[in-house]
Protein backbone atom coordinates (compact mmCIF):
# COMPACT_ATOMS: atom_id res chain seq x y z
CA UNK A 1 0.00 0.00 0.00
CA UNK A 2 2.12 3.05 -1.21
CA UNK A 3 2.03 5.79 1.47
CA UNK A 4 1.47 9.69 1.46
CA UNK A 5 5.33 9.77 1.01
CA UNK A 6 4.90 8.25 -1.82
CA UNK A 7 2.88 9.96 -3.73
CA UNK A 8 3.35 13.52 -2.19
CA UNK A 9 3.93 15.80 -5.37
CA UNK A 10 0.65 14.06 -6.80
CA UNK A 11 -1.34 14.92 -4.03
CA UNK A 12 0.57 18.60 -3.77
CA UNK A 13 -0.51 18.87 -7.71
CA UNK A 14 -3.98 17.70 -6.76
CA UNK A 15 -4.13 20.29 -4.14
CA UNK A 16 -2.75 23.04 -5.69
CA UNK A 17 -5.29 22.28 -9.14
CA UNK A 18 -8.05 22.49 -6.08
CA UNK A 19 -6.75 25.82 -4.75
CA UNK A 20 -6.69 27.30 -8.12
CA UNK A 21 -10.34 25.83 -8.88
CA UNK A 22 -11.43 27.50 -5.79
CA UNK A 23 -9.96 31.00 -6.73
CA UNK A 24 -11.44 30.97 -9.82
CA UNK A 25 -14.59 30.70 -8.77
CA UNK A 26 -14.61 32.96 -5.82
CA UNK A 27 -13.03 35.55 -7.90
CA UNK A 28 -14.37 39.35 -7.19
CA UNK A 29 -11.82 40.91 -9.60
CA UNK A 30 -11.01 39.72 -12.94
CA UNK A 31 -7.23 40.04 -12.80
CA UNK A 32 -7.21 38.04 -9.33
CA UNK A 33 -8.85 35.35 -11.98
CA UNK A 34 -6.37 35.37 -13.69
CA UNK A 35 -3.34 34.33 -11.47
CA UNK A 36 -5.85 32.03 -9.95
CA UNK A 37 -5.34 30.02 -13.71
CA UNK A 38 -1.24 30.66 -13.11
CA UNK A 39 -1.21 28.68 -10.22
CA UNK A 40 -3.81 26.07 -11.79
CA UNK A 41 -1.20 26.02 -14.75
CA UNK A 42 1.58 25.18 -12.23
CA UNK A 43 0.26 22.08 -10.61
CA UNK A 44 0.90 20.28 -13.54
CA UNK A 45 4.55 21.24 -13.43
CA UNK A 46 4.92 20.08 -10.25
CA UNK A 47 3.00 16.54 -11.38
CA UNK A 48 4.87 15.95 -14.49
CA UNK A 49 8.13 16.68 -12.63
CA UNK A 50 7.32 14.08 -9.82
CA UNK A 51 6.76 11.14 -12.22
CA UNK A 52 10.28 11.87 -14.39
CA UNK A 53 12.30 12.04 -10.27
CA UNK A 54 14.83 9.50 -9.60
CA UNK A 55 16.73 9.13 -6.08
CA UNK A 56 19.97 9.24 -6.39
CA UNK A 57 19.80 10.94 -10.33
CA UNK A 58 21.40 14.05 -11.27
CA UNK A 59 20.74 16.48 -13.67
CA UNK A 60 20.87 15.17 -16.85
CA UNK A 61 23.91 17.64 -18.61
CA UNK A 62 26.67 15.95 -19.49
CA UNK A 63 28.96 18.30 -19.65
CA UNK A 64 31.01 17.07 -16.42
CA UNK A 65 29.96 13.62 -16.10
CA UNK A 66 30.16 10.62 -18.25
CA UNK A 67 26.81 9.61 -20.42
CA UNK A 68 25.49 6.85 -18.72
CA UNK A 69 25.57 8.06 -15.35
CA UNK A 70 21.93 7.54 -13.60
CA UNK A 71 20.20 10.50 -14.16
CA UNK A 72 16.31 12.14 -13.89
CA UNK A 73 14.15 11.95 -17.22
CA UNK A 74 14.87 14.97 -19.88
CA UNK A 75 11.89 14.47 -21.55
CA UNK A 76 9.66 15.34 -19.33
CA UNK A 77 12.02 18.59 -18.44
CA UNK A 78 11.70 19.52 -21.94
CA UNK A 79 8.08 19.30 -21.92
CA UNK A 80 7.80 21.93 -19.62
CA UNK A 81 10.64 24.04 -20.67
CA UNK A 82 8.46 25.95 -23.48
CA UNK A 83 5.70 25.88 -20.97
CA UNK A 84 6.80 28.17 -18.59
CA UNK A 85 7.43 30.93 -21.03
CA UNK A 86 4.61 30.27 -23.27
CA UNK A 87 2.52 30.46 -19.95
CA UNK A 88 3.41 34.32 -19.17
CA UNK A 89 2.76 35.34 -22.55
CA UNK A 90 -0.93 33.78 -22.45
CA UNK A 91 -1.59 35.51 -19.05
CA UNK A 92 -0.93 38.46 -20.92
CA UNK A 93 -3.49 37.78 -23.37
CA UNK A 94 -5.66 37.25 -20.63
CA UNK A 95 -4.85 40.53 -18.86
CA UNK A 96 -5.57 42.16 -22.68
CA UNK A 97 -8.88 40.85 -22.42
CA UNK A 98 -9.54 42.20 -18.76
CA UNK A 99 -8.04 45.52 -19.53
CA UNK A 100 -10.27 45.72 -22.50
CA UNK A 101 -13.42 44.52 -20.58
CA UNK A 102 -12.34 47.11 -18.05
CA UNK A 103 -12.45 49.66 -20.61
CA UNK A 104 -16.04 49.15 -22.24
CA UNK A 105 -17.65 48.67 -18.70
CA UNK A 106 -15.73 50.58 -16.21
CA UNK A 107 -15.96 47.67 -13.97
CA UNK A 108 -13.76 44.33 -13.15
CA UNK A 109 -15.98 42.77 -11.01
CA UNK A 110 -16.92 39.33 -12.70
CA UNK A 111 -20.20 39.59 -11.10
CA UNK A 112 -21.20 42.77 -13.12
CA UNK A 113 -20.01 41.31 -16.19
CA UNK A 114 -21.94 37.99 -16.15
CA UNK A 115 -24.67 38.65 -18.00
CA UNK A 116 -24.54 39.64 -22.27
CA UNK A 117 -26.96 41.88 -22.81
CA UNK A 118 -28.49 41.62 -26.26
CA UNK B 1 17.90 14.34 1.15
CA UNK B 2 14.33 13.78 0.10
CA UNK B 3 13.32 15.19 3.28
CA UNK B 4 13.92 18.66 2.42
CA UNK B 5 11.90 17.78 -1.07
CA UNK B 6 8.39 16.74 1.26
CA UNK B 7 9.25 20.21 3.06
CA UNK B 8 9.64 22.05 -0.11
CA UNK B 9 6.68 20.39 -1.64
CA UNK B 10 4.82 21.01 1.28
CA UNK B 11 5.87 24.76 1.59
CA UNK B 12 4.71 25.06 -1.77
CA UNK B 13 0.83 23.96 -1.23
CA UNK B 14 0.82 26.19 1.54
CA UNK B 15 2.06 29.35 -0.32
CA UNK B 16 -0.32 28.12 -3.04
CA UNK B 17 -3.33 28.52 -0.57
CA UNK B 18 -1.79 32.01 0.37
CA UNK B 19 -1.49 33.25 -3.33
CA UNK B 20 -5.21 32.33 -3.72
CA UNK B 21 -6.37 33.95 -0.46
CA UNK B 22 -5.28 37.16 -1.27
CA UNK B 23 -8.12 39.56 -2.17
CA UNK B 24 -6.17 42.89 -2.80
CA UNK B 25 -4.61 42.56 -6.60
CA UNK B 26 -1.14 44.43 -6.12
CA UNK B 27 -0.30 41.83 -3.03
CA UNK B 28 -1.18 39.35 -4.76
CA UNK B 29 1.37 40.22 -7.45
CA UNK B 30 4.21 40.31 -4.71
CA UNK B 31 2.75 36.55 -3.09
CA UNK B 32 2.85 35.18 -7.01
CA UNK B 33 6.74 36.33 -7.12
CA UNK B 34 7.36 35.06 -4.34
CA UNK B 35 5.76 31.41 -5.24
CA UNK B 36 7.63 31.57 -8.36
CA UNK B 37 10.67 31.92 -6.64
CA UNK B 38 9.34 28.58 -3.98
CA UNK B 39 8.69 26.61 -7.41
CA UNK B 40 12.38 27.65 -8.93
CA UNK B 41 13.83 26.35 -5.75
CA UNK B 42 11.22 22.64 -6.33
CA UNK B 43 12.72 22.63 -9.66
CA UNK B 44 16.29 22.80 -8.50
CA UNK B 45 15.47 20.30 -5.72
CA UNK B 46 14.04 18.14 -8.37
CA UNK B 47 17.51 17.82 -11.03
CA UNK B 48 16.34 20.18 -13.44
CA UNK B 49 18.07 23.64 -13.80
CA UNK B 50 16.67 24.52 -17.13
CA UNK B 51 12.94 24.39 -16.12
CA UNK B 52 14.31 26.59 -13.02
CA UNK B 53 16.38 28.83 -14.58
CA UNK B 54 12.97 29.52 -16.60
CA UNK B 55 11.00 29.56 -13.50
CA UNK B 56 12.97 32.14 -12.03
CA UNK B 57 12.90 34.19 -15.07
CA UNK B 58 9.28 34.18 -15.90
CA UNK B 59 7.66 33.26 -12.69
CA UNK B 60 9.95 36.19 -10.78
CA UNK B 61 10.48 38.80 -13.80
CA UNK B 62 8.44 38.24 -16.73
CA UNK B 63 5.02 37.98 -15.09
CA UNK B 64 4.99 39.90 -12.36
CA UNK B 65 5.79 42.82 -14.64
CA UNK B 66 3.26 41.58 -16.68
CA UNK B 67 0.01 41.68 -14.33
CA UNK B 68 1.58 45.10 -12.65
CA UNK B 69 1.53 46.31 -16.51
CA UNK B 70 -2.14 46.03 -16.97
CA UNK B 71 -2.99 47.12 -13.70
CA UNK B 72 -0.72 50.14 -14.30
CA UNK B 73 -2.75 50.59 -17.44
CA UNK B 74 -6.41 50.60 -15.81
CA UNK B 75 -5.38 52.94 -12.95
CA UNK B 76 -4.00 55.42 -15.39
CA UNK B 77 -7.16 55.42 -17.11
CA UNK B 78 -9.68 55.66 -14.14
CA UNK B 79 -7.36 58.50 -12.86
CA UNK B 80 -7.80 60.32 -16.20
CA UNK B 81 -11.44 59.46 -16.03
CA UNK B 82 -11.69 61.30 -13.09
CA UNK B 83 -9.38 64.24 -13.77
CA UNK B 84 -11.54 64.76 -17.41
CA UNK B 85 -14.72 64.37 -15.17
CA UNK B 86 -13.00 67.40 -12.87
CA UNK B 87 -11.91 69.69 -15.71
CA UNK B 88 -15.29 69.31 -17.27
CA UNK B 89 -17.17 70.13 -14.00
CA UNK C 1 -26.95 32.53 -7.83
CA UNK C 2 -25.79 34.37 -5.14
CA UNK C 3 -21.82 33.90 -4.44
CA UNK C 4 -22.47 32.20 -0.81
CA UNK C 5 -24.30 29.11 -2.31
CA UNK C 6 -21.73 28.94 -5.50
CA UNK C 7 -18.98 29.13 -3.22
CA UNK C 8 -20.37 26.60 -0.65
CA UNK C 9 -21.40 24.27 -3.51
CA UNK C 10 -18.10 24.27 -5.09
CA UNK C 11 -16.74 23.41 -2.03
CA UNK C 12 -18.72 20.03 -1.90
CA UNK C 13 -17.85 18.67 -5.32
CA UNK C 14 -14.37 20.04 -5.48
CA UNK C 15 -13.68 17.98 -2.35
CA UNK C 16 -15.46 14.87 -4.58
CA UNK C 17 -13.34 15.82 -6.96
CA UNK C 18 -9.72 15.48 -4.80
CA UNK C 19 -11.09 12.88 -3.14
CA UNK C 20 -11.24 10.75 -6.93
CA UNK C 21 -7.83 12.57 -8.14
CA UNK C 22 -6.26 11.59 -4.88
CA UNK C 23 -7.61 7.70 -5.82
CA UNK C 24 -6.85 7.66 -9.22
CA UNK C 25 -3.12 8.68 -8.72
CA UNK C 26 -2.51 5.72 -6.20
CA UNK C 27 -1.69 3.29 -8.93
CA UNK C 28 1.76 5.43 -9.80
CA UNK C 29 4.92 3.99 -9.45
CA UNK C 30 5.84 5.64 -6.27
CA UNK C 31 7.94 8.76 -6.15
CA UNK C 32 11.56 8.59 -7.25
CA UNK C 33 11.03 5.52 -9.09
CA UNK C 34 11.41 6.51 -13.00
CA UNK C 35 10.98 3.80 -14.88
CA UNK C 36 10.31 5.10 -18.53
CA UNK C 37 12.79 3.49 -21.46
CA UNK C 38 12.76 6.76 -23.52
CA UNK C 39 14.40 8.95 -20.89
CA UNK C 40 16.95 6.47 -20.36
CA UNK C 41 17.35 5.96 -24.07
CA UNK C 42 18.16 9.56 -25.24
CA UNK C 43 20.46 10.12 -22.01
CA UNK C 44 22.54 7.36 -23.20
CA UNK C 45 23.22 8.01 -27.06
CA UNK C 46 22.33 12.29 -27.29
CA UNK C 47 25.97 13.40 -26.47
CA UNK C 48 27.22 10.91 -29.43
CA UNK C 49 24.40 11.07 -31.96
CA UNK C 50 24.35 15.09 -31.69
CA UNK C 51 27.00 15.70 -30.14
CA UNK C 52 24.95 18.06 -27.77
CA UNK C 53 26.22 18.14 -23.77
CA UNK C 54 22.53 19.45 -22.96
CA UNK C 55 20.13 15.99 -23.22
CA UNK C 56 17.22 18.71 -22.39
CA UNK C 57 18.09 21.33 -25.46
CA UNK C 58 18.90 18.21 -27.59
CA UNK C 59 14.74 17.32 -26.97
CA UNK C 60 13.62 20.35 -27.48
CA UNK C 61 15.04 21.56 -31.07
CA UNK C 62 16.10 18.44 -32.41
CA UNK C 63 14.31 14.98 -31.11
CA UNK C 64 11.11 17.34 -30.80
CA UNK C 65 11.81 20.15 -32.36
CA UNK C 66 8.35 20.02 -33.89
CA UNK C 67 6.87 20.29 -30.38
CA UNK C 68 8.98 23.37 -29.92
CA UNK C 69 7.89 25.16 -33.17
CA UNK C 70 3.84 25.01 -32.03
CA UNK C 71 4.92 26.19 -28.82
CA UNK C 72 6.65 29.64 -30.45
CA UNK C 73 4.29 29.99 -32.68
CA UNK C 74 1.75 29.72 -29.61
CA UNK C 75 3.48 32.61 -28.19
CA UNK C 76 4.13 34.32 -31.99
CA UNK C 77 -0.04 34.42 -31.80
CA UNK C 78 -0.48 35.81 -28.46
CA UNK C 79 1.33 38.31 -28.83
CA UNK C 80 -0.29 38.88 -32.17
CA UNK C 81 -3.84 38.83 -29.78
CA UNK C 82 -2.60 41.23 -27.32
CA UNK C 83 -1.57 43.71 -30.29
CA UNK C 84 -5.00 43.44 -31.13
CA UNK C 85 -6.82 44.10 -28.32
CA UNK C 86 -5.68 47.00 -27.42
CA UNK C 87 -4.62 48.61 -30.78
CA UNK C 88 -5.66 52.25 -31.29
CA UNK C 89 -7.90 52.30 -34.07
CA UNK C 90 -7.92 54.53 -37.43
CA UNK C 91 -9.81 57.62 -37.22
CA UNK C 92 -10.21 57.90 -33.19
CA UNK C 93 -9.48 61.15 -31.30
CA UNK C 94 -7.26 60.96 -28.78
CA UNK C 95 -7.20 63.61 -26.12
CA UNK C 96 -4.36 64.53 -23.64
CA UNK C 97 -4.35 62.36 -20.14
CA UNK C 98 -4.28 65.64 -18.37
CA UNK C 99 -2.28 66.02 -14.84
CA UNK C 100 -1.69 62.29 -15.54
CA UNK C 101 2.32 62.34 -16.23
CA UNK C 102 5.06 60.23 -14.65
CA UNK C 103 7.17 63.41 -14.37
CA UNK C 104 8.81 61.66 -10.82
CA UNK C 105 12.00 59.94 -11.03
CA UNK C 106 13.18 57.39 -9.10
CA UNK C 107 15.65 58.53 -5.98
CA UNK C 108 19.52 58.12 -7.06
CA UNK C 109 20.44 54.57 -4.95
CA UNK C 110 17.88 52.48 -7.35
CA UNK C 111 19.40 54.48 -10.65
CA UNK C 112 22.95 53.67 -9.36
CA UNK C 113 21.96 50.09 -8.86
CA UNK C 114 19.90 50.14 -11.73
CA UNK C 115 22.72 50.92 -14.17
CA UNK C 116 25.50 48.12 -13.95
CA UNK C 117 22.57 45.78 -13.75
CA UNK C 118 21.88 46.43 -17.30
CA UNK C 119 25.57 45.80 -18.48
CA UNK C 120 25.71 42.21 -16.58
CA UNK C 121 22.03 41.11 -17.81
CA UNK C 122 23.07 41.47 -21.44
CA UNK C 123 26.30 39.94 -21.09
CA UNK C 124 24.29 37.13 -18.91
CA UNK C 125 21.66 37.09 -21.80
CA UNK C 126 23.47 36.63 -24.52
CA UNK C 127 26.26 33.93 -22.43
CA UNK C 128 22.75 31.85 -21.51
CA UNK C 129 21.81 31.96 -25.31
CA UNK C 130 24.76 31.37 -27.03
CA UNK C 131 25.56 28.19 -24.82
CA UNK C 132 22.08 26.37 -25.39
CA UNK C 133 23.51 23.38 -26.46
CA UNK C 134 25.99 23.00 -23.83
CA UNK C 135 24.73 23.94 -20.08
CA UNK C 136 21.46 25.00 -18.91
CA UNK C 137 19.85 27.59 -21.12
CA UNK C 138 18.75 28.05 -24.58
CA UNK C 139 16.70 30.22 -26.70
CA UNK C 140 13.85 30.78 -24.07
CA UNK C 141 15.34 31.65 -21.50
CA UNK C 142 17.79 34.08 -23.34
CA UNK C 143 14.72 35.99 -24.78
CA UNK C 144 13.11 36.54 -21.32
CA UNK C 145 16.41 37.50 -19.73
CA UNK C 146 17.46 40.01 -22.59
CA UNK C 147 13.64 41.42 -22.97
CA UNK C 148 14.10 42.92 -19.10
CA UNK C 149 16.83 44.96 -20.25
CA UNK C 150 14.77 47.95 -21.55
CA UNK C 151 12.67 48.12 -18.41
CA UNK C 152 15.47 47.92 -16.52
CA UNK C 153 16.30 51.02 -18.43
CA UNK C 154 13.02 52.33 -17.97
CA UNK C 155 13.27 52.21 -14.27
CA UNK C 156 17.00 54.27 -14.70
CA UNK C 157 15.46 57.15 -17.14
CA UNK C 158 12.13 57.77 -18.38
CA UNK C 159 9.41 57.04 -20.79
CA UNK C 160 11.81 58.90 -23.72
CA UNK C 161 14.99 56.46 -23.50
CA UNK C 162 12.53 53.23 -23.39
CA UNK C 163 10.61 54.96 -26.34
CA UNK C 164 14.22 55.12 -27.95
CA UNK C 165 15.55 51.57 -26.98
CA UNK C 166 12.62 49.78 -28.44
CA UNK C 167 11.63 50.75 -31.95
CA UNK C 168 8.07 49.08 -32.39
CA UNK C 169 8.75 48.61 -36.09
CA UNK C 170 11.88 46.93 -35.26
CA UNK C 171 10.77 44.72 -32.70
CA UNK C 172 7.52 43.49 -35.45
CA UNK C 173 10.75 42.60 -37.73
CA UNK C 174 12.67 40.79 -35.20
CA UNK C 175 9.78 38.61 -33.88
CA UNK C 176 8.43 37.90 -37.59
CA UNK C 177 11.67 37.28 -39.04
CA UNK C 178 12.33 34.69 -35.54
CA UNK C 179 9.21 32.70 -36.13
CA UNK C 180 9.89 32.20 -40.03
CA UNK C 181 13.35 31.77 -39.81
CA UNK C 182 12.79 28.83 -37.63
CA UNK C 183 10.41 27.38 -40.08
CA UNK C 184 13.02 27.86 -42.83
CA UNK C 185 15.22 26.14 -41.23
CA UNK C 186 12.53 23.32 -40.81
CA UNK C 187 12.01 23.63 -44.75
CA UNK C 188 15.57 23.35 -45.86
CA UNK C 189 15.87 20.01 -45.38
CA UNK C 190 13.56 19.69 -48.44
CA UNK C 191 16.00 20.72 -51.11
CA UNK C 192 18.20 17.55 -49.42
CA UNK C 193 15.06 14.84 -49.61
CA UNK C 194 15.42 14.57 -45.88
CA UNK C 195 12.81 14.97 -43.26
CA UNK C 196 11.16 18.56 -41.86
CA UNK C 197 13.43 19.70 -39.09
CA UNK C 198 16.11 17.25 -39.54
CA UNK C 199 19.43 18.40 -38.57
CA UNK C 200 21.42 18.70 -41.14
CA UNK C 201 24.56 21.31 -40.60
CA UNK C 202 27.84 19.67 -39.54
CA UNK C 203 27.94 18.62 -36.07
CA UNK C 204 30.84 19.93 -34.96
CA UNK C 205 32.80 18.62 -31.72
CA UNK C 206 31.10 17.98 -28.18
CA UNK C 207 31.29 20.97 -26.02
CA UNK C 208 32.18 23.50 -28.63
CA UNK C 209 30.22 26.76 -28.69
CA UNK C 210 29.62 26.73 -32.20
CA UNK C 211 28.74 22.43 -32.25
CA UNK C 212 25.42 20.53 -32.61
CA UNK C 213 24.08 21.66 -36.03
CA UNK C 214 20.75 23.43 -35.90
CA UNK C 215 20.08 23.31 -32.47
CA UNK C 216 22.39 26.23 -31.90
CA UNK C 217 21.17 28.15 -34.74
CA UNK C 218 17.26 27.14 -33.38
CA UNK C 219 18.02 28.11 -30.19
CA UNK C 220 19.26 31.40 -31.33
CA UNK C 221 15.94 31.82 -33.80
CA UNK C 222 13.63 31.77 -30.60
CA UNK C 223 15.85 33.78 -28.59
CA UNK C 224 15.24 36.62 -31.05
CA UNK C 225 11.65 35.66 -31.38
CA UNK C 226 11.04 35.55 -27.27
CA UNK C 227 12.74 38.97 -27.09
CA UNK C 228 10.74 40.90 -29.26
CA UNK C 229 7.63 39.09 -28.07
CA UNK C 230 8.29 40.13 -24.47
CA UNK C 231 9.15 43.90 -25.53
CA UNK C 232 5.71 44.43 -27.90
CA UNK C 233 4.02 43.40 -24.87
CA UNK C 234 5.10 45.47 -22.69
CA UNK C 235 5.36 48.66 -25.20
CA UNK C 236 1.61 47.70 -26.08
CA UNK C 237 0.81 47.94 -22.72
CA UNK C 238 2.65 50.93 -21.77
CA UNK C 239 1.16 52.83 -24.87
CA UNK C 240 -1.04 55.19 -23.39
CA UNK C 241 1.38 55.92 -20.54
CA UNK C 242 4.26 56.91 -22.64
CA UNK C 243 2.40 58.95 -25.37
CA UNK C 244 0.43 60.27 -22.66
CA UNK C 245 -2.88 60.78 -24.88
CA UNK C 246 -6.09 58.37 -24.51
CA UNK C 247 -8.63 57.49 -27.16
CA UNK C 248 -11.86 59.40 -26.83
CA UNK C 249 -14.95 56.93 -26.25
Amino acid sequence: MPSVFHLLPFFVAAWLFFCGLYGLVSSKHLVHSVICLAILQSSTYILLLGIGYRVGGTAPIFADIAPGTLTVDPVVQALMLTDVVVEAVVVALLLAMVVKAHEKSGTVSPDDLRTLRG
Amino acid sequence: MIWIGAGLLVLVAVSGWGVVRTRDVTSQVIALGFYGVLMALVFFFFQAPDVALSQITVGAVALPLMVMLAISRMKFRAASQRDKGERDA
Amino acid sequence: MPEATRTRLFLVFGGVFLLLFCYSVMDLPPWGDYRGPYGDVIARVGVYERHATDAVNAINYDYRAFDTLGEEFILFTAVLGVMMLLRREEGTATRDAGKVKDAMRLSTSVRTAAMPTILLTVVFGFYIGLHGQLTPGGGFQAGVILASVPFLLYICENTESFRRVTSHTCLEVIEASGAGAYVLIGLAPFVMGMPFLTNFLPLGTTGDVFSSGTIALISACVGFEVTAAFLLVGYTYLQEIITGEITEE
